[in-house]
């Protein structure tokens, strides 16, 4: 029954032994940098597949929907815009990233764990949270946010290749809708959620990792645990940000 | 020098250490000896701060190593060297990347003078030329070398290696028992071996520590072994037929049938 509250205790101890003075600052630098390729070169055909479908599909389903109504036709690209900057595009893609980052880094630090290799950086004298768990969250708070900026992009240009090239509505007529009604607050929403996102999903997977114990099951578990605990708590945390936000 | 006084260690009910006192000495090949589950591994783990005892202290000199905290015991860690049961080397990194890892972390010596460490110590360890490999492409007694090479690379005062013949054929666990020793005395380390070969005890035991669950039942060196009337030792020395037909057979002068 104390089980969450231990994890939860236990979590945030590891997010606070993070913050701690690096050995040596350039070794965390690359460390940084070589997280940031792996999360930012290493998502782009997830992140630009997913993002270019959602959009598509949302068009055409509003396409659908607006049947023969009597709503004006370029309302389809003021919608796909609006659904990927406001919702799709942080959500979707940080939804993909907890299956794909998230799962890799608790299988990255758990498989070090069973090595050995935490417990020989401990004993060199290596703060093993700060220097292993860090970096992969700084790199997660800069890429991600790039990502999902990108995400809406492609959530768009897929919308309008679906919309223009299957005879739903005109290039102008799209082009209108995604100029339409434009609130800037919109785009501060996106760039919040895919901050907390970012966190949420590296900070969990990096614990379900890092404290692993025992063989390959477990491994497989603590895997799955960082993707699906990191899943709720992103669509939790969605729900906080409308809340407040909106 | 390492002085345990009283360490003991509980996990929930079960009692693993109770109560030991020894020392580890300098320049010796200080040997932690007992069967699987004596509690060499968790004693090991204690030694290096891995894990804390429930009681007892552990000294470092004169520096109770016991009460430092975290950030303290890093000045400490800085002179050990460890050698783990599996190696733990980096996957990703080349077995030059993988000595060099702790000059990179802890030193700012130049490109150069790494490289030329790096090399000095593979060198040492007779592993010229196999830089630019990864782990998973040499044996598992290179392994075992490189796993020496990065934790002697900082010249710490304390080497402790966790059962550094596991999974290794007799003649590699001989030349791993040489190298340790030879490196004890050349750096004057206080090394720490945990292991249940007997053929380290005999060679390189310089001071053998046996543990029977979770107590200190005796302390000597290699030569001391063979003279014990201690019942542990002997039946953990002697615990296979073969080794008792060979005793039997130096004992009565007879030969070996």
């Amino acid at each position: 029954m104390l089980q969450p509250f231990y994890h939860i205790g236990r979590y945030m101890i590891l997010i606070k032994s993070m913050f701690a003075r690096p050995e040596k600052f350039s070794m965390y630098w690359k460390e940084t940098l070589r997280q940031m390729t792996d999360i930012g070169i290493g998502s782009l055909i997830i992140v630009g597949l997913v993002s270019l479908f959602i959009g598509a599909v949302s068009a055409v389903q509003f396409a659908y929907q607006l049947g023969f109504s009597t709503v004006p036709r370029y309302y389809i690209g003021y919608i796909v815009r609006d659904l990927m900057i406001i919702e799709l595009a942080p959500t979707f893609t940080c939804l993909a990233l907890a299956g794909k980052v998230g799962s890799n880094m608790a299988a990255e630090l758990g498989g070090m764990r069973q090595k050995e290799q935490i417990d020989a950086l401990e004993v060199m004298g290596v703060d093993t949270a700060a220097y292993l768990i860090a970096p992969k969250i700084f790199a997660a708070l800069v890429v991600i946010p790039m990502l999902v900026i990108l995400s809406a992009f492609l959530g768009m240009a897929g919308g309008y290749v679906a919309c223009v090239y299957g005879g739903l509505v005109s290039d102008a007529e799209f082009m209108q809708g995604l100029r339409a009604f434009f609130v800037p607050y919109n785009v501060f929403m996106m760039v919040v959620k895919s901050f907390v996102f970012a966190f949420v999903l590296t900070t969990i997977s990096c614990y379900q990792g890092y404290y692993v114990q025992g063989g390959s099951i477990e491994l497989g578990k603590a895997s799955t645990s960082a993707v699906v605990i990191s899943n709720i708590m992103i669509l939790l945390s969605d729900y906080i940000i409308a809340l407040l936000l909106t | 020098m390492i002085r345990i006084e009283q360490i003991r260690k509980q996990f929930g009910e079960q009692e693993v250490l109770k109560g030991i006192t020894t020392v580890f000495e300098q320049g010796k090949t200080n040997l932690i000896i007992g069967k699987s589950g004596a509690g060499k591994t968790v004693l090991l783990k204690i030694l290096v701060g891995l894990l804390q005892p429930s009681s007892g202290t552990v000294w470092y000199g004169d520096t109770n190593f016991t009460q430092l905290t975290a950030k303290q015991k890093k000045s400490i860690r800085i002179e050990m060297g460890m050698l783990f049961q599996g190696s733990a080397l980096f996957d990703s990194m080349t077995v030059e990347e993988n000595v060099r890892f702790p000059l990179d972390m802890f030193t700012n010596m130049t490109r150069g003078e790494k490289k030329n460490r790096v090399n000095e110590i593979l060198d040492r360890v007779e592993l010229s030329g196999s830089n630019k490999k990864y782990p998973s492409e040499v044996s598992g007694g290179m392994q075992k070398r490189v796993g020496i090479a990065r934790a002697i690379i900082l010249e710490p005062k304390f080497l402790f290696c966790d059962e550094p013949n596991s999974g290794l054929d007799p003649t590699t666990s001989i030349r791993i028992d040489e190298l340790i020793q030879r490196l004890t005395i050349e750096n004057q380390m206080t090394t720490v071996i945990n292991t249940h070969d007997m053929n380290s005890v005999m060679e390189i035991g310089d001071k053998i520590n046996l543990l029977y669950f979770g107590e200190l039942a005796w302390v000597g060196n290699c030569k001391e072994v063979m003279g014990s009337d201690n019942e542990i030792l002997q039946d953990f020395i002697f615990a296979s037929p073969f080794l008792q037909r060979l005793r039997d057979a130096a004992q009565t002068g007879k030969r070996l049938s």
